[in-house]
């Protein structure tokens, strides 16, 4: 799965060279308090530092090479923290550097009026406001995000999407939205401004790439609250236990108390620094991981949602099916050849410019060899669509060929004295009832036969709404079609729902009806008539090349403007959410080590028969102490990677997730620092400096 | 483990398990208000029509939260008043006088709120009236109280888009009504029948068939040790020809102290004294009534969700640690002390010679095995009655009873609370566990959001908090230390035992600790008080804001909650989270105790 959302690679050499000078700039203490959990070990490691200084007097609780090699590594887990969190933004300042390339310097030509004729004048593009008229022409950079209220043009959005092909954009209907620092590469549009300054589609997007405005998610924020919990305990549990030594040194008159130092080295291998130093580095990496599958999500709470999403409402156009109804077979009328049919119903669609026209035309190709002609040449006229008659078709000399809904041509019969056979009808009936569009073919007074046009569903599209419905979620499909047909498509593409006949009030009341029911709805949506909807859905995804109107209603952006990525996105989500879930499991499980590496240790001069609980055989207490430190600050460099991205996603049942994660990240964090600390520890010695 | 303790403890268990369901499915109808009795409906009408309470109107969190509050503070002030004035109140024979106003707050609150700590000996200090109107009045409401809690949070979890969270009068009078005194009624009967007194007659006095002699230090008028010039205690002889036996109302009110997690005892000895404790039915039954409730109301969980095997789980994780945790203590005491070992006394067991093992501070009556179950039980609840003296046990099966109570009371744990308790844990388990599978947590279809996260942190936050700051402060203090009889290791147990028990609302004592000085009265009582209300308030909170959620339907993608793995990880979570809290603590207490024992004698 990681595979499909292609990214640059973690390590990279420039991010590292950043990310490592940022993480000694986070150091400052108003950046430190952000976080409650590093921020206490961040107080921790002031402590020691003190402590070093005094013991330099020869004052010292503790011979000063021990406390110099704790204070060391104790400011060591702060810089790992801070260069996970650099790490993770480091990906998207680049990115967000080149963007803010194409915002600076653009002058915008400001319409006095409405029309295209006005006349105008340059102004900086970060003057403008919204409700601004402004010019735009074939060559120039649009200045802000607007709507087009006059002519149509290409315009280049690879700034925005990567994409390089133009798009057209238009005034009137869903194509009118345009966005700040894409190209007009031809023609001209007029375009309203819809943005204040620093508020345009591209500020957001540089502000969410680097993460400035980065704002705790719920989820985030309620495991702040349990990490700064877990913090406040193991704070007292660490404070009060000078008082338990006290006791037990002037009870039993052995030893000396336990110093400071090896208090704050306890508290800080037993805080929940592995999570709560790469918490931050999770949130920015899911951010990332969105912006790589080229969507922009305007919130993080979108994103955290995602993964909660149990009903995905999908369009059938464009997202189930392929389109456009295409013609798949030729059913001659009794007692006429299927050649005589195609040949017919290739002339009544030769000059029919539609998609199903054309489908027409090349199915008669495919299936009888019958090769495109020139009605003109023929002596045809072409007899176009009409909303009266319901029909299309061509008039040759002699001939009168036409093609419609059954319903059309049986009126049409009846006006040209004909019957229409009771075997046809059977046929349209079986077509409409298998979800296919049938059109009917009449030459003069005669029934041909019938044609069938079917939506295409998408390739692979019926595995993936089976993983969907493995991973709890269900689809629901919304068409304009009838249920008749609707229910045949949904059955082909394997969704477990379908809305018929909807209008955009519907869907509204579809997502509303599934709200009131407790489920999180996600939907695609593009056009302004949607915009209802996506405003009401959890996580709504609007196409880059949909309406302004479309654009804001939702929460999520998808710069490729393809609806199936909501799948994609709900991936992203849970991802997000595990990833986090995993490394608080993981930090929690390795407490259980470190008590047995440091209690033993701290408590060895006053009670050397704690000694049997150092099941590790630690060298001396130094070592032990030490080790659990050294340990405890480079499992969160270890885990960068695993952090940035993100925990594998499969395709299976929460049970069997729930079980593989508490097997890995609970068992393992139970085990990994067992070993961990332990080799330290050898390393320790080899090195000489198990007695500081 | 000997056959008959295995055959003890298989017994206890299947005995219990089977009475969890009958009782559960009969408290669930009880509090959804479907049970028709023609008598009691018409008494439970009565007394909403006497105390002027409409039983239909509902109540929010924090309307249901002040009366509760309220209720106790009543309940505290008359059990204060009743102390204080004893002597001039009726059914005083032995002419007790007034209880020290500092006893007497530290018992108010210790019997308000089901903790039940005595820091007097109950022969000697009280008077009739006080222990029945007083001590038995408030083991029947404290009970009410925590059952009404648990409900309350459970109506949050099952309700939708409401604030309301029942009327606390009704949940009250209900619970009290048809469980409690109904179940205590037919206890206390049977209890009668076995020997438990239950009388109001003055204390008798016996002559002894043995006198006893011994010699004893001569106290001056102060109360001062006289020493003569040498500095050595001046001895007197004592002659001992006859003996006071104390008398009492007393099968009602262990009826109830056994029934409600109450513990506190009508003899300072507890259920180890005959009159409480006679029979080995008696011992059997009260010990079958320390777990019942708590094990019922699992089930009557279950119920109330709509899906019992919800509630079957969180049976069997609370089986699960209290079990093992048993029978390890049955083994421990069992294989004696090493020290005897030492000396070459077997402590091996001989059918009908000798039970074997560590016999120090048990009534030979009930042995190793009914005293371990009782100890284990009575720590799993926070019931804290006891049969057997605590101090006695081995440093590390002393451990098993202070660390349960340090799990937070939640395995079991007192009747209501407890569960409600352990539901604060399971939410802590959904929000790790949850995150695991990809979705943003939730229990039973609500979302557990950063609101539920910071009550649920204060509840698991406070009493950590209260134990470990009350006892670094004792152990440093010399009103703190004075009070130890052991000095030493173990000395250190006792003031931690202290104040586990204390701010769990246990109430059972690790003895060998005097706390009957205004130091371990008053800041005993100030535990008391945290350690039941700064879990309440956060607790109807949750419950609060979970009813008014909407529930989100469950499917493949949700967490499920009924079934083995998380039952195995609801498990780990609490002694996880128990473990992490108290195993410094523990280390230099017991553990140091038991290591050094073994180093000095070998295991």
């Amino acid at each position: 799965m990681a595979a499909r959302i292609q990214g640059q690679p973690i390590w990279d050499a420039a991010i590292i060279k950043t990310a490592m000078i940022d993480s000694f700039k986070k150091l400052t203490p108003h950046y430190q308090i952000r976080n409650p959990v590093m921020f206490a070990v961040y107080i921790g490691s002031i402590l020691t530092s003190c402590l070093f200084i005094q013991s330099l007097f020869g004052k010292g609780e503790a011979p000063a090479g021990f406390i110099f090699a704790i204070t060391l590594w104790l400011w060591f887990t702060l810089i790992f923290a801070n260069f996970a969190e650099a790490m993770a933004e480091g990906r998207g300042k680049a990115q967000a550097n080149t963007l803010r390339k194409s915002r600076l310097d653009i002058l915008a030509k400001k319409l006095s009026s409405h029309s295209r004729d006005a006349k105008y004048q340059l102004i900086p593009a970060t003057k403008l406001r919204a409700g601004d008229i402004v010019l735009v022409e074939a060559g120039d950079v649009v200045p802000s995000d607007g709507e087009a209220i006059e002519g149509i043009a290409s315009v280049n959005e690879s700034a925005i999407t990567g994409e390089s092909a133009p798009v057209i954009r238009e005034s009137g209907g869903d194509r009118s939205a345009v966005t700040g620092g894409t190209e007009v590469i031809s023609d001209w549009l007029v375009v309203r401004v819809t943005a204040n300054p620093g508020e345009t589609f591209l500020d957001h997007m540089i502000e969410l790439i680097e993460g400035t405005k980065r704002q705790k998610t719920p989820n985030e924020l309620a495991l702040t609250i349990l990490l700064a919990a877990l913090t406040m305990v193991f704070l007292l549990v660490c404070a009060t236990l000078l008082a338990f030594s006290i006791y037990s040194y002037h009870a039993l008159g052995l030893g000396s108390v336990v110093s400071i130092t090896v208090l704050v080295a306890l508290f800080v291998c037993l805080a929940p620094t592995t999570i709560g130093g790469l918490l931050s580095a999770i949130g920015i990496a899911g951010m990332d991981r969105m912006i790589q599958a080229n969507v922009i999500a305007l919130s993080g709470r979108a994103v955290e949602s995602a993964g909660d999403v149990n009903v995905l409402i999908l369009d059938k156009t464009g997202t189930v099916t392929l389109g456009n109804r295409q013609a798949t077979e030729f059913i001659p009328a009794e007692g006429v050849k299927g050649e005589t049919l195609a040949d017919a119903a290739q002339l009544a669609s030769l000059a029919d410019e539609t998609p199903e026209g054309r489908s027409i035309v090349i199915l008669a190709k495919e299936n009888f060899h019958l090769r495109g002609r020139e009605l003109h040449e023929l002596g045809a006229t072409f007899i176009p669509f009409t909303a009266q008659t319901r029909m299309s078709g061509a008039n040759l000399p002699g001939r009168q060929i036409r093609k419609g809904a059954a319903q059309a041509i049986e009126i049409y019969l009846h006006q040209m004295g004909g019957v229409f056979p009771a075997s046809v009808r059977t046929t349209v009936d079986i077509i409409a009832r298998q979800g296919g569009t049938p059109l009917v073919v009449a030459e003069g007074n005669k029934v041909l036969g019938v044609i069938c046009l079917k939506d295409i569903v998408k390739g692979g599209i019926r595995e993936r709404f089976a993983e969907l419905r493995q991973m709890g979620i269900k689809t629901i499909m919304v068409t304009g079609d009838n249920p008749l047909t609707a229910a045949a498509i949904a059955a082909e593409a394997g969704v477990d729902d379908f809305l018929a006949n909807a209008t955009p009030e519907d869907k509204l009341a579809l997502i509303r009806r599934l709200q009131a029911q407790g489920h999180l709805v996600a939907m695609a949506g593009d056009g302004t008539n949607d915009a209802p909807a996506l405003a009401q859905a959890d996580v709504a995804l609007a196409m880059n090349t949909g309406t302004q109107a479309a654009k804001e209603a939702g929460n999520l952006v998808d710069l490729d403007s393809n609806p199936t990525k909501l799948i994609e996105i709900v991936e992203i989500g849970k991802q997000l959410l595990m990833t986090r879930g995993a490394l608080t499991t993981f930090s929690i499980a390795n407490d259980i080590a470190k008590y047995f590496a440091i209690i033993p240790a701290a408590f060895a001069s006053t009670y050397p028969a704690l000694n049997a609980m150092n099941i590790m055989h630690l060298t001396t207490p130094q070592s032990a102490i030490l080790s659990a430190v050294i340990f405890n600050g480079l499992i969160i460099v270890a885990l960068i990677p695993l952090a940035l991205r993100g925990v594998t996603y499969r395709h299976v049942s929460a049970e069997i997730l729930l079980r593989t994660h508490v097997f890995i990240y609970g068992l393992g964090g139970l085990i990994a620092p067992f070993v961990g600390i332990k080799l330290i520890d050898l390393l320790i010695r080899f090195l000489g400096l198990a007695y500081l | 483990m000997t056959a008959n303790g295995t055959f003890q403890i298989v017994l206890y268990l299947v005995v219990l398990i089977a009475l969890v369901k009958p009782l559960g499915w009969y408290m669930a109808r009880v509090y959804e208000g479907k049970l028709r009795t023609p008598i009691l409906r018409h008494i439970e009408t009565f007394t909403y029509r006497l105390a002027g309470v409409s039983p239909d109107s509902e109540m929010n969190w924090k309307r249901y939260l002040s009366a509760m509050l309220l209720f106790n503070l009543l309940g505290m002030m008359i059990l204060y008043a009743l102390a204080r004035l004893q002597l001039h109140l009726p059914f005083n024979p032995q002419h007790f006088s007034a209880v020290a106003p500092d006893l007497a707050f530290n018992t108010a609150t210790s019997f308000a709120t089901n903790t039940n700590w005595q820091a007097y000996a109950g022969e000697s200090t009280l008077s009739y009236l006080t222990q029945m109107l007083g001590l038995t009045v408030q083991n029947f409401l404290s009970a009410a109280t925590g059952m009404a809690l648990l409900i309350a949070m459970i109506r949050g979890l099952v309700r939708q888009e409401t604030t309301n969270l029942g009327n606390f009068w009704v949940d009250m009078v209900r619970g009290t009504l048809y469980v409690l005194i109904p179940l205590s009624l037919i206890f206390s009967l049977v209890l009668v029948s076995q020997g438990v007194i239950q009388n109001l007659a003055p204390y008798k006095t016996a002559s002894l068939i043995a006198t006893v002699k011994y010699e004893q230090a001569k106290l001056d008028d102060a109360g001062q040790v006289i020493k003569d010039s040498h500095d050595v205690p001046v001895m007197e002889a004592k002659v001992v020809t006859e003996q006071v036996i104390p008398m009492g109302p007393v099968a009602s009110q262990i009826a109830i102290k056994q029934l409600g997690t109450n513990g506190g005892g009508f003899f300072n000895v507890n259920s180890a004294h005959p009159f409480e404790n006679p029979t080995p039915l008696t011992n059997f039954l009260e010990m079958l009534a320390i777990l019942l409730i708590p094990a019922a109301l699992c089930y009557t969980f279950g119920m109330m969700v709509r899906d019992t095997k919800q509630g079957w789980v969180i049976l069997f994780a609370m089986l699960f640690i209290y079990v093992p945790l048993t029978i390890g203590t049955i083994s421990i005491e069992q294989s004696g002390n090493p020290a005897l070992s030492k000396l070459g006394i077997s402590q091996a067991a001989m059918p009908n010679i000798s039970p074997g093992g560590n016999m120090e501070g048990k009534e030979t009556r009930f042995g190793i095995v009914n005293s371990a179950i009782w100890a284990t039980a009575t720590t799993a609840t926070s019931n804290g009655s006891v049969n057997t003296m605590l101090d006695s046990f081995m440093p590390l099966s002393g451990l098993v009873p202070l660390w349960l109570m340090q799990l937070g009371e939640v395995v079991f744990g007192g009747v209501g609370s407890g569960l409600s308790g352990m539901l604060i844990f399971i939410i802590l388990t959904v929000f790790i566990a949850g995150l695991m599978v990809g979705r943003t947590p939730e229990y039973l279809g609500k979302k557990i959001e950063p609101y539920e996260m910071k009550m649920a942190s204060f509840t698991v936050l406070i009493m950590p908090l209260v134990v470990l700051v009350m006892t670094a402060v004792a152990v440093v203090t010399h009103v703190g230390i004075n009070s130890i009889s052991n000095p030493g290791t173990h000395g250190y147990s006792e003031i931690l035992y202290a104040f586990s028990s204390l701010t769990n609302n246990n109430g059972s004592a690790f003895a060998g600790l005097n706390a009957n000085t205004p130091f371990y009265n008053i800041w005993g009582g100030i535990a008391i008080l945290i350690g039941r209300y700064w879990y309440a308030i956060p607790t109807l909170a949750i419950a609060g804001s979970l009813a008014r959620k909407k529930a989100i339907p469950s499917g493949a993608g949700t967490l499920p909650t009924n079934t083995f793995l998380f039952l195995v990880l609801l498990i780990g979570v609490v002694i996880v989270v128990g473990a992490l809290t108290f195993f410094p603590a523990l280390a230099l207490g017991p553990i140091v105790e038991q290591l050094t024992l073994w180093n000095q004698y070998g295991s």
